[in-house]
């Protein structure tokens, strides 16, 4: 797979991603609009190389049916997918992604979408989650100028090369409601600007939004792989994403225990804490889950359609503010992109490293 | 707009840009006494200006508040985002709320005063020369590596309202300077290139020079925080690295 139309840049200017994720907690919809808002406040944190929208709740009426999101680099490559998908899946529904043209967007891929359910046998032998990722990968891995970046269920990524206010416009995304949004502007550092590497990543109905940088993106792949997740993608945030799918969906650990697995603290911390019952487990995290530590500096927002949680590194190296109003909870690399969508705030924090500040849907899956 | 003798710039809809020049444009003017209304999340704001101006902003000024700066005194009635006073020479800055990380980065004169809490690696890299001497006092408490990398200057934290004053690696490869912890301070929690000293009577001069600033800004009882005794934290040495890249 080629990574199309990226641009290479020598200069590096002093900045880093800017990340904004809002959710109603009793999950009322509402527009794309606020995250638009929000994460152009933080302009300065992105260079113009990619930027994104994840939304939860915006396809009410497809909402029990599985719905990817691809991008073509030609017309051939949507042959060969929607060939391809037919052969696995029950279409329901397919259509182009609608846009506006915007011409400050350079390298525009082709961009469509398809609702469809599994066929039945698939549905009884009861791996349904494991088949789209699977499919997915499949794609991802062996079609060429085709990208699958999106692959939930009433949920929605959208995003590519540009600065948040065009990608907010290309994809009409005020035209959208959900009651769980995050937003991403992009600095790309060390790998490529390119449609595809724009975040949120998503796998299923996860969505990572990334700043920072995964410097045990080696180790965590590998680790990764011998699960089936295949990185492909150019960039290290996907590490994030798999590492959640496989920590809580299929390993089944709360937040909690996720922020002590690839945020863990110290030795020297752990050996201080007096609870022995604890301190065994801390260590024996570190021990089974070393792989899955991810280093370097960052911060992220991790969303599925129940929860919103923003994490930091072991030694926050990124920063990461949280806020609450009523039934909304707001996490931001800065202070100023909440206050700019609600200014009259409950209250403002700003989480501690490795700490997992949680949004949880009222009524939703624990 | 003028009122009174204080001239008012509204920031609404300001890029930090044209919000920047419109200061400067107004110091050119002459006016000395400025509030910057609806603030939020502009950056550099004070940027190296050299004025004795006194400059309040309502609301949520953007990172790097205060770089360079060299004179004014700039009030924020709200809380400060990252980076604030960023190698900043000379002035103060007054918070209201709470700052974000790294306050007084590499900060080499003025003093910042923060009212509330502050992030991670509070005074990392402040440094001092001849009349020169930075000092940043805190009312709250800071996250961890407090004073990271700290080669001169004064770093004081009361830890008013708060069970632990500072997080973890206080004072890691710290090598001038002097950190003041209000309460006790576990040494577990300080770094490899630091100890705990005594505090001297010319100690106690300095921090009442500087606490009973900070409580006369926030309208704080000056005997009552020096009541409770404070730490020490000081480095060993001042090349704590010398036998590492030095053969």
């Amino acid at each position: 797979m080629g990574v199309w139309g990226s641009a290479q840049r020598t200069e590096k200017d002093i900045s880093g991603c800017g990340i904004v994720g809002i959710m109603n907690e009793r999950g009322d919809a509402f527009s794309g609009e606020s995250i638009a808002v929000s994460i152009c406040t933080m302009m300065e944190r992105g260079n113009g190389l990619g930027a994104g929208f994840a939304g939860y709740g915006i396809y009410p009426d497809f909402k029990d049916y599985w719905c990817f999101h691809v991008m073509y680099q030609e017309e051939k490559a949507r042959e060969a997918v929607e060939e391809y998908l037919a052969k696995r899946f029950v279409l329901k529904h397919q259509g182009p992604i609608p846009t506006n043209t915007v011409r400050a967007l350079r390298s525009v891929p082709l961009l469509w979408r398809y609702f469809f359910d599994v066929r039945n046998e698939v549905k009884d032998a009861a791996g349904e989650e494991d088949y789209i990722v699977e499919c997915l990968m499949e794609i991802n891995r062996n079609i060429a100028g085709a990208f699958v970046f999106s692959s939930g269920k009433n949920m929605g990524i959208f995003k590519g090369a540009g600065n948040p206010d065009e990608i907010a416009d290309f994809y009409r995304i005020s035209d959208y409601s959900g009651y769980l949004w995050t937003a991403h502007n992009r600095f790309p550092t060390n790998t490529p600007g390119w449609w595809g590497g724009a975040h949120p990543f998503g796998i299923l109905n996860w969505s990572v939004v990334h700043n920072g940088e995964i410097s045990s993106y080696g180790v965590n792949r590998r680790y990764l792989e011998g699960f089936g997740y295949y990185c492909s993608l150019s960039t290290d945030t996907e590490v994030m994403a798999y590492l959640f799918d496989l920590l809580v969906r299929r390993h089944g650990f709360s937040f909690d225990v996720v922020g002590k697995i690839v945020a863990s603290s110290f030795w020297s911390q752990i050996e201080r804490i007096e609870d022995a019952d604890e301190r065994a487990f801390l260590r024996a995290l570190r021990l089974v889950y070393g792989s899955a530590l991810v280093n370097g500096p960052f911060a992220v927002i991790v969303a599925n359609a129940n929860y919103m949680v923003g994490l930091n590194d072991r030694i926050k190296l990124r920063p990461l503010v949280a806020a609450r109003r009523g039934d909304y909870l707001y996490i931001s690399s800065e202070e100023a992109a909440i206050r700019m969508v609600s200014n009259d705030l409950d209250c403002v924090w700003m989480p501690t490293a490795g700490e997992p500040t949680i949004g949880r849907l009222q009524d939703g899956e624990a | 707009m003028t009122t009174g003798n204080w001239h008012e710039i509204d920031a609404q809809g300001l890029h930090y840009r044209g919000l920047n020049e419109r200061i400067r444009e107004v110091l050119n003017e002459g006016s000395r006494r400025i509030v910057v209304k609806n603030v939020c999340g502009q950056r550099y704001i004070g940027d190296a200006l050299g004025e004795n101006a006194e400059i309040i902003l309502e609301g949520v000024p953007g990172n790097d508040l205060a770089a360079f700066m060299d004179g004014p005194r700039i009030t924020v009635r709200g809380n400060a985002q990252d980076g604030v006073g960023n190698t900043m020479n000379r002035g103060e800055v007054i918070i209201y709320g709470d700052a974000g990380d790294i306050v007084g980065y590499a900060m080499r004169g003025g003093r910042i005063f923060v009212k509330g809490d502050v992030g991670y690696r509070v005074g990392i890299h402040m440094k001092a020369y001849k009349e020169f001497f930075p000092v940043v006092v805190v009312g709250g408490g800071a996250r961890d590596f407090l004073g990271e990398y700290m080669a001169g200057g004064l770093l004081v934290v009361l830890g008013m309202n708060r069970e632990e004053v500072a997080g973890d690696f206080i004072g890691t490869g710290m090598h001038g300077g002097q950190m003041f912890l209000r309460g006790e301070v576990d040494p577990r929690r300080l770094g490899k290139e630091v100890k705990i000293g005594k505090v001297t009577s010319s100690d106690t001069k300095l921090l009442k020079k500087h606490v009973g600033d900070f409580c006369a800004y926030f309208g704080f009882d000056l005997e009552k925080i020096l009541k409770k005794p404070f730490t020490k934290i000081y480095p060993y040495s001042h090349r704590p690295y010398g036998t590492i890249y030095a053969y």
